[in-house]
């Protein structure tokens, strides 16, 4: 579970509390995201995504697939030495977070994904119904 | 497990506002690149040195141009996006080889663009009690952090008077 002084509390009561209490820390947590920003290719044999998540080490990426959805979500990790105060702030959000609905041509059980230099990289490929098939013609 | 990015509260009143602001905005709201451009940066201060933080993903930092000149720093480069580069690089050495065979003599469909693509520079002034000589720089999970040493503060002495 992520630290980020803000939203804490909220995520900590959801483990207990309702359902309806979850949601809304949920809902809380996607209002203090930061929706990075993306590249998405197609073609004929599935779809490339290219997500930027700055700060992101690989062992706080989660790419997960939750009926038909894809979500991306990854908390940033920075080295900050102690006593620093902040001086001119861009980003202060601590995490990233986004959603896709992917559709139904999509093989979601062959994702195959990699984080290098800050960008993740996700390949979904088109299930083999949907790929684009030449029909040899013989002769008779 | 981690800190909060900045003194965050400092800016939970700025992150309010730029929640109501997204209401308004809602395309552009929460975007990484929503101020300031590429890379978006972020300056700490502390008494030994200035941090800056520069969210650059997707660089070769080889070819980062990080230069310090009169108290100035600046940070340059550029950014191949996989939509421009041609079908040989777009394909990238990671996707398999069938895909890269196949991919170059397909169309393709761009359903989204919206990451930072072409040459970059940003600047930022430092505080004048840095030292030039003391500065270095490193690349980290897209992002590049630059360190300036600060010197210090001079000590206060009494001046004699003839």
């Amino acid at each position: 579970m992520s630290t980020t002084a803000v939203h804490t509390p909220a995520a900590d009561d959801a483990v207990s509390a309702s359902a309806s209490a979850s949601a809304q820390a949920a809902r809380r947590r996607d209002d203090y995201a930061i929706q990075p920003a993306v590249d998405v290719i197609e073609d004929a044999q599935g779809i490339t995504l290219y997500a930027d998540l700055p700060g992101v080490p690989r062992e706080q990426l989660q790419l997960r697939v939750d009926n038909d959805r894809l979500i991306i979500e990854g908390d940033i990790q920075l080295d900050l030495p102690d006593g620093l105060k902040a001086g001119h702030v861009e980003v202060s959000r601590q995490f990233y977070r986004r959603a896709f609905a992917l559709g139904k041509e999509l093989d979601a059980d062959q994702i195959a994904a990699e984080l290098t230099h800050g960008v993740l990289r996700v390949r979904i490929p088109k299930a083999a119904h949907a790929q684009p098939r030449r029909i040899e013609v013989r002769l008779s | 497990m981690s800190r909060p990015l900045f003194a965050r509260e400092l800016f939970n009143d700025l992150d309010r506002f730029q929640r109501e602001m997204s209401s308004l905005f809602e395309f552009s709201a929460g975007r990484a690149t929503a101020r300031g451009g590429y890379p978006a940066l972020n300056v700490g201060l502390s008494p030994e040195a200035v941090e800056v933080y520069a969210f650059a993903p997707g660089l070769d930092p080889a070819t980062v141009g990080v230069d310090l000149d009169r108290g100035v720093l600046s940070l340059s480069g550029e950014r191949v996006s996989p939509l421009t580069a041609k079908p040989s690089e777009a394909a990238a050495p990671q996707a398999d080889a069938a895909a890269q065979a196949t991919a170059s003599a397909d169309k393709t469909l761009v359903h989204q663009r919206e990451r930072f693509a072409g040459k970059f520079r940003r600047v930022v002034s430092l505080p004048d009690d840095i030292d030039p000589e003391q500065v270095s720089a490193s690349y980290k999970d897209g992002v590049l952090r630059v360190t300036v040493k600060r010197r210090p503060a001079p000590q206060p002495r009494r001046i004699d008077i003839h």
